[in-house]
């Protein structure tokens, strides 16, 4: 197969592996999923170092140059906002399977702590539920 | 051993650039679970980390040294202002982030495929037909991206109306641009003259702007996934030029990603992409933004004291997070009013509308950084079969996902769109800073329904003051 048929296998091959993998993200994700496939597509800064590497000329170094600088902050820059992003869903599987007693021993960091803290009120709450009074008040 | 090392540097660069290839299907795969999406994040930065380092093996980028001191100082630069951008961007302004990061993309694939096509111009060879079409493609696709994504920073920023612009004569001004663009595409590859394919860049940026002009604010997030997917798409095409694998990957993995992601959010909104993309919100229903609803109904103010007695002696209550929320940073405060709830033995959850926020899963994220529990968030098919059981449905910043127009108006340029059916709770308290539309820009009858009470304000002003509220109560 020669230049541009073997390209196009390629890419008609990316197509349905990106689509495969892409369709099991949960919805949730969908914000974390854009960012770090937005950062994926910063890899065009090896293409744009090669262009930067060939440039002859006042006007393609400023080219190349450009082109770099771009791509250098959307892969650079969509890594690290994506992680930021990550950062945050990363502590809920341990708040989860947080203890409901004892919530003091669990966390090390101070909002798991918090979050278990509320679980175990939550279910001392649920089990005076018949005492709370449930009155509508009038007029609203 | 013997072997490995004698093979030529260029067999080990396509070696890595395979590893990294893996990387990045790691990476999306990762993102699927909560789990192992910040470590497959982590697989992505470093497969690009190696294929960049790797890339400076390349005889074409290191022959020159000032071409290769030029390069690194473009990547110093980038670094230095994409990291503290990156570090310090509020969460609330992430989609406008995503954008920006989008579009340079998108520009930085358009100047690779045209810098390609000068250098093999330099050489004296005239360019193969086919690579002239990548070149072109790559420009188009990567210039209606750069300028698409600006416009849709402005309108995410709200430098600019977030109002879908249409003026006249549209539909021909959009026919003349696409005919201009194929006329030099075609010139372009006949003459094999690169001015043409500058007049090709010149006109995709106009293209970009004027594709998302007509798109209502309400549609951006959509776009954005569009845009995401184009600047993938354009990646890959200056993978052909370059004749990189790499590329093609890496930007059709995005493109293909891109599409889907972009489907599944038109089909949150209940609309097709097409009708997303080419019917400009108009003008079938436009807001009064007045304290007057269409027939005359006042809305019904209340004071927090008030509302804080209808949620204490609550039994379940249903918090209906949106932009507002975020707006105002009040996901601490709306967390601690829940907290103070849920010890009364309130049972209080959160009902995240699929496109709440300003994207997909963006309520989320922000609800995250205030430490929410996760089981507290149900998403709107879990949330509406207990809608009719709520005591009050608690809006905070909210507005087009709950509004009914959706449902009962079918002229509303919303209607179709799947929402969180606060209108059958019993009480619904709506927290608003004024009477200003939602962001579609159309009006809500459920603000002024008999069971809704409204509290004006800041959202956290207001959330602050109802937390004091609850606990004297």
């Amino acid at each position: 197969m020669t230049g541009i048929v073997w390209y196009l296998t390629i890419f008609v091959l990316a197509a349905f592996v990106g689509f495969e993998v892409i369709s099991k993200v949960p919805s949730i994700l969908h914000t974390p999923l854009m960012s770090g496939s937005n950062a994926i597509h910063g890899i065009v800064l090896v293409g744009a170092l090669v262009i930067m590497g060939e440039a002859n000329g006042t006007a393609q170094l400023v080219l190349g140059f450009i082109a770099v600088f771009l791509a250098t902050l959307n892969v650079v820059g969509g890594f690290v906002v994506t992680d930021r992003m990550l950062q945050m869903f990363r502590a809920k599987p341990d708040q989860r399977s947080a203890p409901l007693q004892g919530g003091g021993g669990h966390g090390a960091v101070a909002p798991a702590t918090g979050a278990a803290r509320s679980d175990a009120a939550r279910s001392d709450a649920a089990r005076s539920d018949g005492a709370v009074p449930v009155e509508k008040p009038a007029g609203m | 051993m013997a072997l490995a090392l004698s093979m030529p540097l260029s067999t080990w660069r396509s070696g890595v650039y395979l590893l990294a290839i893996i990387g990045f299907v790691v990476a999306l795969k990762g993102l699927s679970s909560p789990r192992h999406a910040r470590r497959g994040n982590i697989a992505g930065a470093v497969a690009a980390l190696l294929a960049i380092a790797i890339t400076f093996s390349a005889t074409e980028v290191d022959h020159s040294a000032r071409n290769l001191g030029l390069a690194l100082g473009a990547m110093a630069l980038g670094t230095l202002v994409a990291i503290p951008a990156a570090r310090l961007v509020k969460m609330t302004a992430m989609p406008q982030m995503v954008a920006v990061f989008n579009g340079v993309g998108g520009g930085a694939a358009a100047l690779v495929s045209i810098g390609e096509l000068l250098h093999i111009h330099t050489t004296g060879v005239s360019p193969a037909t086919y690579v002239v079409v990548e070149a072109v493609i790559g420009v188009l696709i990567g210039c209606v991206s750069f300028a698409g994504s600006a416009i849709a920073f402005a309108k995410l920023q709200e430098l600019m109306a977030t109002r879908p612009i249409v003026y006249p004569g549209q539909q021909p001004i959009n026919a003349v641009v696409g005919a201009g663009i194929l006329a030099l595409l075609l010139l372009a590859v006949v003459t094999g003259d690169t001015a043409y394919v500058l007049g090709v860049l010149g006109l995709s940026l106009v293209l970009g702007v004027i594709f998302v002009l007509p798109i209502g604010g309400a549609d951006v997030p959509v776009l954005i996934s569009l845009l995401n997917s184009f600047t993938g798409l354009a990646v890959a095409a200056s993978g052909f030029t370059l004749g990189n694998n790499l590329l093609i990957v890496a930007g059709t993995l995005v493109g293909a990603s891109g599409m889907l992601l972009t489907r599944l959010m038109s089909k949150a909104m209940g609309r097709s992409l097409p009708n997303i993309l080419f019917s400009a919100f108009g003008a079938v229903v436009t807001a009064t933004g007045t304290a007057e609803g269409l027939d005359g109904k006042a809305v019904k103010s209340s004071t927090p004291d008030d509302v804080a007695v209808l949620l204490a002696y609550a039994r379940k209550v249903v918090i209906v997070p949106g932009y507002g929320l975020a707006v105002a940073q009040a996901q601490h405060v709306v967390k601690e009013l829940a907290d103070s709830l849920s010890t009364r033995g309130v049972d209080v959850f959160y009902a995240i509308h699929p496109v709440a926020g300003r994207m997909p899963g963006h309520m989320n994220v922000l609800l995250a950084e205030a430490n929410v529990p996760y089981d507290e968030l149900k998403e709107m098919d879990e949330a509406n079969p207990e809608m009719p059981t709520a005591d009050v449905a608690l809006v905070v910043g909210a507005n087009d996902t709950v509004n009914p127009a959706a449902i009962d108006t079918p002229g509303s340029p919303i209607y179709g769109m799947p929402i969180i059916h606060a209108d059958q709770s019993q009480h619904i308290v709506f927290l608003k800073r004024s009477m200003r539309p939602g962001f579609a820009g159309i009006d809500n009858a459920l603000l002024f329904d008999d069971k809704t009470v409204l509290l004006f304000g800041d959202a956290k002003d207001t959330l602050q003051k109802l937390v004091a509220a609850v606990a004297s109560v």
